[in-house]
Order: structure tokens, then sequence, then C-alpha cells
């Protein structure tokens, strides 16, 4: 199996590298100039820049000289943050995206096969029914109206949370749990689909004449079939749960690196684009391996390669 | 016996993945706790909201008003501002000026230090203002400093040796400026971030890295604590600092949401939010009556570009139809709603001694007759012309009633609008590839110059494709005018003929400085033409009893 991953963890490399070569090469040729400013630069000056960044030249060479820092391990420094590297950038926003996304990538897993679970054992009662409706309405609420929607009630009219910033336990909490609602909403359903499913075959039905306790029947047996549909989902989930979201990080402070996804891209900032979606194409490739592996764990059917 | 089959089948252990969430919760929070850049809050004197996150804290580099804030608080220059925007003495405790008013002889205060507690002296200044002009610094603002004689050619590399530049050292504490003419405003500019001194030895030694806090040394009021990324930048009351800094420790929050901080302001959480960006538009009329809502004038326009090199905007008819036509005050009381000013002409209210050009104010009957006389009666056969705006929430509203009154006025159905987002926006208005366009000029000092010498023929900021050699020929003029009332006169000729004459710009409205303050709990910040609000100037107020 390790010459397996092994082999997976090399093909990466390709992927990646047309990954970030279409980005520098998108955000280069997309109009508008990353140095442009209200007012206009001196010529002299804007020489000096794009010298000094290495985007002078034509986009064939500024693709090289990019390519041959990125080797080394250099993505260049950022052009928006001036006095900063895009690895230092990264290094500091990385950590805390993934902090938040964790807490809410574990309370969306739980609630959600929790919840999916229960509308599953209770099908078509009015238990289920509130499920389903509150799963409808996490997925298609978007997160830039229930974030503000949350801050308002949570936060300004009750006065039970922190409305913004980072650094203290209960700032953490609201903006986990509106990152989490659209995964978890997503999980229910899946769940809940799986679970009815599984739970017409003929194990169960064996498992229960065979007199097993309710329990055993749900979490031994059926539990750990209806859940791989999940594998699939979760491995893409967590890749983009724990590399941040605009929104969330935006409205609520948080010094994370999701904010940068859209915002490198508008300050047509190459070599910070280039870094971002490097680092989330590394978390998808990553995850979805792990996703790979996590199905040959459980399901003994599945075969890797 | 059993329960029934239906209570049977109804679990009700699905508690078991809540015990794990639990349980993983707590480890994270732990995780985060030890790992995640977890601080203990100090207590903070006041916390403000500053707009967005800085580009650069090196005062050579930065351009943004939010930057120039921090800068100005961490550096001071030669000279400085009171809380009523007023020059007063910063560095240099005293200076005069020769009659001719070309050269400025500055006597720095013998007691200014850098934080580190070395001595200030003239050669810090002179070394830093030769950083800001060499052109391997790439500061943008470098042109302040081609007022100086050879300043200009030292900053575009004509000339490589900075002996030749108009600025000399005779002692440690004395520094004699030479001015290519007389410029009223010079005062104004060694208040700026771009003309404070910068500690060489730290730049050298740390390169690319020095602002960082503990590499940084720095001379004004503050000095830089902690500064994270998209999180906070805390300074702290500077021991070495010659002034006395009332409030001791500021937290300066980088929201760049307007909602999430007038959030924080609303829930007590930040004490002041300085930016008028940081105030959500569609608010500001129900602010407008709360005791923490403050307006002032601000010296920055909103006005409208023509490209006078395409048709029809090559006829001074149709301009002037245009300008005439746009009826202003719908403008800014049906979409700005902040008290915006209607703006008749480009310079903004508050220069001292000058007196501006009436412009063209609304006359509808009037445009109609210059647009009939130009060749399109009724708004017929006006060509198909895109209004080019920046992407934004005042941005697109502003173009889409412009492009209403202009229909119903003067039955132009054949404009466009055409939003780009903000960098290509930039681009195609430095490509002057418009035909008329939205846009915005904030003063970078309070004198008429900072407008009107950005028309001059194919001047950087011009953008119009608009020239005339009288006008660039009186800019020339009234440089070389050392008697302030006759310079204040021939500004006020090139003024007319920008707005009422030729008219390649229309300009809209001026804009207004917003803050929210509680004044019972900060004082020492009040409004200014220049919207500078140095920090050294707060205070808390004694409470009442």
């Amino acid at each position: 199996m390790s010459t397996i991953i092994l082999r997976r963890l090399l093909q990466a490399i390709p992927v990646l590298f047309i990954v970030v070569s279409l980005t520098f090469l998108l955000v280069r040729m997309a109009p508008g100039n990353p140095f442009s400013t209200e007012k206009k630069i001196a010529p002299e000056i804007l020489a000096e820049l794009e010298n000094q960044y290495d985007l002078h030249g034509s986009i064939r060479h500024q693709y090289e000289q990019y390519l041959w820092k990125l080797v080394h391990g250099n993505m260049g420094i950022s052009i928006r943050y001036l006095n900063r590297s895009v690895n230092e950038i990264i290094e500091q926003s990385l950590p805390v995206s993934m902090v938040l996304g964790s807490v809410a990538y574990l309370l969306a897993l739980t609630s959600g096969i929790a919840m999916g679970g229960w509308a599953a054992i209770r099908h078509n009662e009015w238990g289920d029914r509130g499920i389903m409706l509150f799963a409808l309405l996490g997925i298609s609420i978007p997160s830039f109206v229930l974030a503000p929607l949350a801050v308002m009630i949570v936060a300004l009219e009750w006065n039970l949370l922190p409305a913004y910033g980072w650094g203290s336990l209960d700032q953490i909490i609201l903006p986990a749990i509106c990152l989490a609602i659209p995964f978890a909403a997503a999980i229910a359903r899946l769940t809940r689909g799986s679970l009815l499913e599984v739970l017409k075959l003929d194990f169960v039905r064996t498992a229960r004449a065979k007199g097993l306790s309710e329990d055993k029947v749900l979490f031994r047996h059926a539990l750990k079939v209806a859940i791989l549909p999940l594998i699939g989902y979760s491995g893409p989930a967590a890749a983009g749960i724990l590399t941040g979201s605009i929104v969330i990080e935006t409205l609520f402070g948080i010094p994370g690196i999701g904010r940068f996804f859209v915002n490198s891209a508008l300050n047509r900032d190459p070599f910070m684009t280039s870094g971002v979606v490097l680092v989330f194409s590394s978390f998808l490739i990553l995850f979805n391996l792990l996703a790979d592996i996590l199905y040959f764990v459980v399901d003994r059917r599945v075969k890797l390669e | 016996m059993n329960a029934s089959p239906a209570s049977r089948r109804r679990s009700t252990s699905l508690l078991l993945p809540f015990a794990g969430l639990a349980g993983a919760l707590v480890l994270f929070l732990a995780f985060f706790y030890f790992f995640g850049g977890w601080s203990l809050s100090e207590p903070v004197d006041l916390t403000l909201c500053n707009g967005d996150e800085p580009q650069s804290l090196d005062p050579a580099i930065v351009t943004g008003q939010l930057e120039g804030r921090i800068c100005l608080a961490l550096f001071q220059g030669l000279t400085t501002r009171n809380a009523k925007g007023d020059i007063i003495p910063g560095i240099a405790e005293s200076w005069e000026i020769t009659p001719d008013g070309l050269t400025y002889t500055f006597h720095l205060r013998p007691d200014a230090k850098w934080s580190n507690g070395d001595p200030l002296t003239a050669d810090d200044f002179l070394n830093s203002w030769e950083r800001v002009l060499n052109p391997h610094t790439t500061s943008e603002y470098s042109y302040q400093l081609f007022y100086l004689v050879n300043g200009e050619a030292y900053g575009t590399g004509k000339i490589t040796d900075f002996s030749q530049v108009g600025v000399k050292v005779p002692d440690a504490h004395t520094l004699v400026v030479t001015l290519n003419h007389p410029t009223a405003y010079f005062l104004e500019l060694a208040s700026l971030q771009t003309l404070c001194p910068v500690h060489l030895p730290t730049v050298k030694k740390f390169g690319n890295a020095w602002t960082k806090p503990g590499n940084i040394v720095s001379n004004g009021p503050y000095v830089l604590k902690e500064w994270r990324l998209n999180d906070y930048i805390m300074v702290e009351s500077n021991p070495n600092y010659w002034g006395k800094v009332p409030i001791h420790r500021i937290k300066v929050l980088p929201t760049n949401n307007a909602t999430a901080c007038f959030n924080l302001f609303y829930s007590g959480k930040t004490d002041l939010v300085i930016d008028k960006s940081s105030i959500p538009p569609q608010l500001v009329p129900d602010l407008k009556g709360e005791s923490y809502f403050h307006a002032n004038p601000f010296g920055a326009t909103m006005f409208v570009r023509y490209n006078v090199k395409r048709k029809p905007f090559d006829d001074p008819r149709v301009r002037k139809a245009l300008a005439l036509a746009l009826k202003k005050d719908d403008i800014v009381q049906k979409i700005t709603r902040a008290g915006e000013p209607v703006a008749n002409n480009l310079v903004p209210p508050g220069s001292v001694g000058y007196t501006p050009p009436q412009g063209l104010r609304y006359n509808p009957e009037l445009a109609r007759q210059l647009l009939a006389d130009a060749g399109y009666p009724g708004g017929k056969g006006f060509p198909d012309m895109n209004l080019l705006y920046p992407i934004c929430v005042t941005g697109e509203k502003v173009a889409t009633e412009m492009q209403a009154l202009w229909r119903r006025e003067l039955g132009i159905t054949s404009i466009h609008l055409r939003g780009q987002e903000w960098k290509v926006y930039l681009n195609t208005q430095q490509l002057i590839d418009f035909d008329l366009e939205i846009s915005s000029w904030v003063g970078d000092y309070n004198d008429p110059q900072t407008f009107l010498d950005m028309f001059v023929t194919d001047g950087g900021n011009n953008e119009t494709g608009w020239g005339n050699p009288e006008y660039d020929q009186m800019l020339k003029t009234s440089e070389g005018t050392p008697d302030p009332a006759q310079r204040m006169q021939i500004l006020q000729n090139m003024e007319k003929m920008l707005v009422e004459d030729e008219v390649p710009i229309v300009p809209v409205y001026f804009w207004v400085g917003m803050s929210l303050y509680h004044p019972e709990k900060l004082g020492g910040f009040e409004p200014n033409i220049v919207d500078d609000h140095r920090w050294n100037e707060f205070y808390i107020p004694e409470k009442k009893p």
C-alpha cells in the first residue's frame, strides 16, 4: 500500500505544477497591473518595482523566474503586503484557518451524522421533516446572509458572543458554527439517504433477527456501511473548510488565509494568488488521498488503484 | 417482554457522536490555546478601526491614508499638525524662510531622539531624503521632494551626486532646504510621512524586514509593539519622544469590512472608527442624528472625466451640456447621503485665501440648447458611450443615477454603464481607454495646486487627453509668484478654464470625512479639512462627577 501512496504523491507533482503555472500565467495576463494605484507611478519607479519583483520582460521570462524561485521553496514577495514574503503570510494565516476549520469540520461531521442518523430512524416523522428542512435551509442560505444574521442576533441583540476578532475562546464559536452549517446540512442529507438504503438491506434484517439490540444494529453494522458515501464527500470538504472562507474571515475579522483567495486575485498579485492556490490544491490532493485510504480501510471491497 | 417494535427501532444513543464532538473540541481548543497565536490581552487604552491592513509601514513607501495614519504615529517630520490640522513645529522647533520663499532653515530640537535612544540629527533627515529620492527605494511619493533644487533630477536618475540636491546640513541640528520656486505649502509637505526621517542603520541591518516589531526604530510619539497580519497592530507611547503622549497603548484593527467595523463600535469593542470607508453607506442617513457620528468637510472631490480625444466629447459644447444637465443635488441627497456639498468646481473649500470660480450650475435649458447646437437635439443621434466606474457600492449607484439624469434632462439614451473591478478600472483610466468615467481625487496637502496641477498637458494624472498651453503657462507663472494673493488669482483663472470654459471634467461633489466615536470618551479628535488626526493629540476626557 505504501508504494501506492508514494505513487499517488508523485503524481501530485505534475498536477500542482500545471495548477500553479496556469494561475500565475492567468493572473499576469489578466487586465490590470499589480502596481497601479490612483496616482500614476513615475516610469523609473515602475521599472524598478518590476525589476525588484522579477516582473519585467516577457511573461515567459517572468514565469521562468517564478518557477525557479518556487523550486527553491520561495513563493515570492507579496505585492500587496510589501514587507512580507508569501511564505511568511501563509505560515501566519494558514494555522489560524486550520484551527477554525478543524473545529467547524468536527462540528459539521458529528452533528451532520447525528442529524442524518436521527432523521433516517424517524423516517417521514416530524423529526425527519424538521431536520430535512434545516438541512435544506443550511445548504441554500449563503454564508454572506447567514453570518451577518448570526452576528446581528447572537452578538448584537443577545450580547452572548463577541461579533468580531480572534484570540480568545469565545471568538471561535460563532464563526465556527457559521462555517460548519452548510457542511453539516450536506452531511446530514447524505447520511440520511445512505442509512435509509442500508437499513433495508438483508444483513440488517439478519442482525435484527439474531436479536441484536437496535443500538448494535445501528452502530456496529448499519452506520459502518452507510458512512461510505460520506468519505467521498468529506475529503474535498475538509480541504475547503480548512483553508478558510473569505466571507466568514472578513466578517468576523479572522486573520486566516481564506480572504487571500479572492483579494490577492483582485490585487493582481501573482505570487500571493499562486501561493494560496498551491496550498489549496495540495490540501485537495492530500485529503482525496486520505479519503481513498479510508475507503480502503473501511470497505474491504475497495482496492487502491 | 420487549418494548413495542416501534419504540424498539428507535435508538436514542445517537448521542455518541456528540460525545466525540465534545472531546475533539476540547482537544482542539487546547491545541489552539498553545499553538494558535494566543495572546492574553494586555489592557489597551484605545482601540481604533483603521480601514484595512496596511500595505507597509515604511514612511518612504506608503501612499495611502490608512498607512499614513500609522506611519505618522510612529514617525515625525520637521513639522506636524495639531488637532485642528494646523501646521506646528515637530522635530524642528523653529525655522526661518528667506523673503524670496526659496530657502528654509530648520532648527531641530536638541533633545530629539530615536526610540532606541540615539540622538536625532539633521543628517538623519538628509540621508532619509536621499533614500526617498533614490529610485531603488521605489518610493511612489518621491515627487514630494521634487520641489527641492535638483530633487527631480536625482529622483529620476539624471544626476547621481546627492550633494547637488538642495538640502544641506551646516551643523547637527540645522537643516537648510533650497527650493526650485517659492512653494507656499512646503511646511505642509514637511509634515507628510514621506519626508519623515528613518533610522538608516536599522534599514541597512534588516533590509525589507526593518519595519517589523522588534526591528523598527522610530522617532514619533509611538513605537510599534506588535503587528499581526490582518489581526491587529499594537503601538505604545515612545518614552524617548520629546513631547507628551496622553494615551499610552493603542490597538489598531485592520478591519476592511464596513459592517464588521460598525458591529465592533456598536458592541463597544472599539472606541474610534476613523476611515469613511469603514462606515456602511446605507446606515449613514440613520446615523446622522447620533451623537457619536461625526462628519467633516474633507479635501477630496468626486468628478467625471471626459475623454476629449473621442467624439462627441471633443466638442466643448457637449461636455458643457452634460455638465449643466447633471442635477448634483439628486446624487448627494439620494445616494451618498452623508451631507456631501455639491461641487461646481474642483478645489474643495477650505484653502486659505483661495476663492474658487462659480463653475457650471444646474441649467437644463442651456444644456439642451448646447446639445442641440452641437448637433444632437433632444439627444437624437448621440453615439453609444460607456460610462466607466469602479465596482463598489457607491460607484455603481452614482453611475446609474447619472445615466438616468442625462436621459431625463437631455434625452440621451445611448450612455451605457461599464463597471470594472478596481485594478482594471485604474488600468483603463491610465490608458485613457474610456468615453467618460467617474473618478475622485484626494488632495495631498491643503492647497489648490494639488488639484490643479493634475491637468497640465500630458500630466501623469491628467487622463482626459485634454491640454491647453495657456493652462500650463499659468501653472508655471503661479509657481514663480511669491505673493500669495497674486498666486491664488492665477490658480483661480486656471480653475475657471478647467470647470467653466473648456470642461474636460465635471466636479460632482466634495467628500466628507466620517468618523464614529463618543465625545465623552475620546477627546482631541477634531474635524479638519486635511482629515489628519495625530494620535498624540488624543486624550481620554476626565469623567464629570
